[in-house]
């Protein structure tokens, strides 16, 4: 048995009186990758922040022992110079700065206050080699795709003697292609002796790096599993995850009858006059109603702006073709207009342009459709209260209470205002761009079931997705998009991973 | 028990929401006794509320302003240009002043209006159009006050706006009667409509107080509505100025708590993409809410003239900054979408209460910065204090 490098024992972290970690035990052993699962709220974070230092030393429980010795970490400086780094889900880059800038931000290679660039940027290729990214270091950040951004993020990790390497959800915003690569450079790392703990959500990527795996649930450690005993599989890691065998995730519908077409565009162009870009090409679709179609595609494929393009437009992009809502030919010049016609859109950052996070549960759901809780422009909140109550019942929307601040919320329960908040509009059609990115198993079955639901209500349902399962488990009909074209249109008899991916990498 | 248990909760958790009327009644109690009572005096509070008015309505609209993330600088010297062409019209011109003030108020919208064009549909970032509007406003008090220097206005109706009282149609043992008329009709407006509230909620299910803690509520709200009313009904009664923030302050806490567009505001604020994305016309409110602040700017400036019976070349230095002390002592938050009304006028209230107390005591008045400089500060220390802890 080898040694461990880091040893987290009986960890217990209180939220004034909720239990957020309740003695946690964690080992790693030197050199393994070594994954982190857990339903969104099991404690994640959570215990990576108290290994880190952002809890200080006092404001939990239990002992962390690194590389030998108990550590008692009061600030994040403190477990950085001991040689944890922590990658962060959202990047913590300056986008208008160079890439040697930021490799060096906070490290600047300097004699008495003057920055010798020329050397740092003769590091910084040293660095960028490292990870294997070929870059210029003059580029902006701004100008490289996540992925790239990532691999900087890794650089600069990597330039402070690191030990140990932890990465919240690294492929999160990033598509297969990109994905693989930072799977491939971990597992280089590790043959150059680093460790590393990884927390994700995407199974298959477990499944193909991990040494080995242990299993949050509630706050409590469930399991550890081992890959070189074979226990590392999907159901396994599933079953340990949820406390329950999900045998289904995608719930079934029972009868399949489409209406007519409630959206139809022909020869549908847009061109983003801001970035110089065409962002939709030739675009031909249409949806049934009672019907969910499945746009399928790699990040940057087109299929966010396809919606904008259709929910009145709020990017502005320059517009061509025909728009037909219910058989009449349509121009929406705001998305008020869009939303009057039976269409609402559920955006798939939901932080950034989908909530009001400094207000309440009760004020997000109501936002969309104040007229129907309010006669000549007073609200009668009242008629707001039952009605946002209503809404957090159906969708099981867990709070103490309506008057909780929607920023205050898990991401699953978040995604459920965000539903809700369309839903109170009852739309004809629901486009959902990426419905369950970054939500827990549980509330994914739950956010599948509403779905069916709001079918059998006699909704049609435009699902924008970049995970091949949900796509094949819920569409009637799937759409592949690329490069702002549609590539391919797929029946849900026809559609399989490598169709779709033959089809979204053309 | 259960009685305290739910008063200390309830205190607990609106904490920010009485903090600053918390903060005013050890400010105003702290004057009171070191002034022997004279803050307390009728005639002084009666002065005090007439020398706000200006401010109080400046800091209700740059609140809003700051709601929905942007700015105005431009409101003070705004206040003192049009406080000048109110003077200009009703002395050089002759206008009637029935027809100035709804004239000036127009102008106002008006301008606002305009700065709301240049944020809303050039996109220029609002502090630098409206420091733009800072300088042209201040150049044209000057222009207009060039050849005659500060201009008297001799209009007695106009004056009364800010020196004037409401009519008392009688005195009740030296008390002002349609003062205590509108005190008591106050009252009674304020219980019946907290009683049917109250009622509405219980029909609809929701929870609501227990009937001890309520009818404490309305007991505490009422004697203070009384006790004001008792003051200002002791010297010469609710000045027109006082009638005309308690307007203001009605108008606008209605428009931000209960209507449609009020919740827009808020929703804008509070992110305005996502706003965007619900179908909110965020340029629409943009400019709306510029325009408010051009109309509120107005008035001000009709208060100020009025008050001082004359337009001066420096009037409304100053004033923008003040206002925006005022809404931030009053809670409103500039990463937007947070603030009230009813906190806007509490700081403003809280500021001249400042100033008017340590005149009293003839502090000087290099102190008298600092002193407010200090309570500014810790009005948003308090206020990121606890919004952290209530997360």
């Amino acid at each position: 048995m080898s040694e461990y490098i880091l040893e987290m024992e009986q960890i217990t972290k209180e939220f004034t009186g909720v239990k957020a970690l309740s003695n946690v035990n964690f080992k790693v052993e030197k050199g393994e990758i070594h994954c982190l699962i857990g339903e969104n709220g099991a404690g994640k974070s959570t215990l990576m922040k108290v290994l880190s230092g952002v809890y200080p030393y006092g404001t939990y429980q239990g002992d962390i022992v690194f590389d030998g010795i108990v550590q008692k970490f009061n600030k994040i400086s403190d477990s950085v110079d001991a040689g944890i780094a922590i990658i962060y889900q959202e990047l913590a880059l300056f986008p208008d700065l160079t890439v040697y800038e930021n490799l060096f931000v906070g490290n600047e290679m300097q004699r008495g206050g003057v920055v010798d660039w020329n050397q740092t940027i003769v590091e910084s290729k040293k660095m960028l080699e490292k990870v294997n990214l070929k870059v210029n270091p003059e580029t902006l950040i701004k100008d490289l795709g996540v992925g790239k951004q990532q691999l900087i993020e890794i650089a600069k990790a990597l330039s402070k003697d690191v030990k140990l390497l932890i990465l919240d959800e690294p492929t999160a915003a990033l598509n297969e292609d990109d994905s693989e690569n930072l799977l491939q450079l971990l597992l280089e790392l590790k043959n150059e002796g680093i460790t590393s703990i990884m927390i994700s959500h995407k199974l298959k990527e477990v499944i193909s790096i991990a040494d080995k795996a242990t299993v949050l649930r509630d706050g409590e450690t469930i399991c550890t599993l081992d890959a070189s005993k074979g226990e590392i599989k999907e159901i396994n890691i599933i079953k340990n995850m949820v406390g329950r065998e999900i045998n289904d995730i995608y719930p079934k519908r029972n009868k399949k009858t489409f209406g007519d077409k409630v959206l139809e565009l022909s020869n549908w162009s847009a061109y983003d006059s801001q970035l110089g870009r065409q962002v939709g090409k030739n675009i031909n679709i249409h949806v049934r109603q009672g019907e969910i179609v499945g746009i399928a595609g790699l990040m940057g494929a087109g299929r966010t702006e396809l919606a904008l393009s259709v929910f009145g437009n709020p990017k502005s992009y320059k517009l061509q073709g025909e728009l037909i809502v219910d058989g009449k030919r349509k121009k929406f010049r705001h998305t008020s207009d869009a939303i009057k016609a039976g269409i609402a859109y559920v955006t798939e950052d939901r932080k950034g342009d989908g909530l009001f996070l400094s207000q309440d549960i009760k004020q997000n759901i109501s936002a969309g459709n104040l007229k129907g809780i309010s006669s000549s422009g007073v609200i009668n909140e009242n008629e707001e209260i039952k009605i946002a109550e209503q809404y957090k019942n159906n969708l099981t929307i867990k709070a103490p209470s309506l008057a909780q601040l929607v920023g205050n919320l898990s991401g699953g329960n978040q995604q459920k205002v965000s539903l809700g908040k369309w839903l109170f509009v009852s739309p004809k059609l629901l486009i959902l761009d990426e419905p369950t990115r970054g939500i827990d198993v549980g509330a994914k079955f739950e956010i599948y079931t509403i779905m069916n639901e709001l079918i059998s209500e006699g909704m049609s349902i435009i699902m924008i997705s970049s995970e091949l399962g949900e796509i094949l488990g819920m569409s009637d009909r799937v759409y592949v998009m690329a490069e702002g074209e549609i590539k391919g249109e797929l029946s849900s008899e026809k559609a399989n991973p490598e169709k779709i991916m033959q089809l979204a990498t053309q | 028990m259960n009685f305290f248990n739910e008063l200390t909760r309830l205190i607990k958790d609106n904490i920010r929401d009485y903090g600053m009327f918390i903060a005013l009644f050890i400010i105003m109690l702290t004057f009171t006794i070191m002034t022997d009572g004279l803050f307390m005096s009728s005639r002084n509070i009666s002065n005090l509320l007439d020398s706000a008015g200006y401010i109080a309505v400046l800091a209700v609209g740059v609140m809003i302003v700051i709601i929905i993330r942007h700015i105005d600088l431009s409101i003070g010297f705004l206040a003192g240009f049009l406080g000048a062409i109110v003077a200009i019209l009703l002395m050089d011109v002759g206008v009637s002043v029935y027809l100035v003030i709804p004239i000036i108020l127009v102008i106002g919208t008006i301008i606002g209006l305009s700065t709301g064009f240049l944020v809303a549909q050039i996109g220029i970032p609002s502090f630098v159009a409206t420091l733009a509007g800072w300088l042209i406003f201040r150049g044209a008090l000057l222009k207009v006050t060039e050849d005659s220097g500060t201009i008297i206005v001799q209009n007695e109706t106009f004056n009364a706006i800010g020196n004037g009282y409401i009519p008392a149609i009688m005195q009740v043992n030296g008390l002002h009667l349609l003062t205590l008329i509108i005190g008591a009709l106050s009252s009674i407006l304020y219980i019946y409509s907290s009683i049917s509230n109250r009622r509405k909620k219980i029909k609809y299910n929701f929870e609501v107080v227990s009937r001890e803690i309520f009818i404490l509520q309305l007991v505490f709200v009422s004697a203070i509505i009384a006790y004001i009313t008792w003051i200002l009904a002791g010297y010469n009664g609710l000045s027109w100025t006082g009638i005309i923030i308690l307007l203001v302050v009605i108008i606008y806490h209605f428009l931000t708590t209960k209507t449609v567009i009020g919740r827009h505001i808020y929703a804008v604020g509070s992110n305005p993409e996502a706003a965007h994305l619900s179908g909110i016309n965020v340029k629409k409110i943009t400019y709306l809410v510029f325009g408010s602040m051009g109309m509120l700017s107005a008035l001000s400036g009709i208060l100020f003239t009025s008050r001082l019976q004359s337009a001066t070349t420096t009037a409304g230095t100053l004033f923008e900054l003040d206002a925006i002390a005022a809404a931030y002592v009053g809670g409103v938050s500039s990463a937007g979408g947070v603030g009230k009304v009813t906190g806007a006028i509490i700081g403003a209230v809280v500021m001249a209460s400042l100033t008017n107390g340590m005149n009293l005591l003839g502090v000087g008045i290099s102190y008298q910065y600092m002193i407010r400089g200090g309570v500014l500060a810790l009005a948003v220390i308090f206020d990121v204090t606890t919004r952290k802890r209530g997360k």
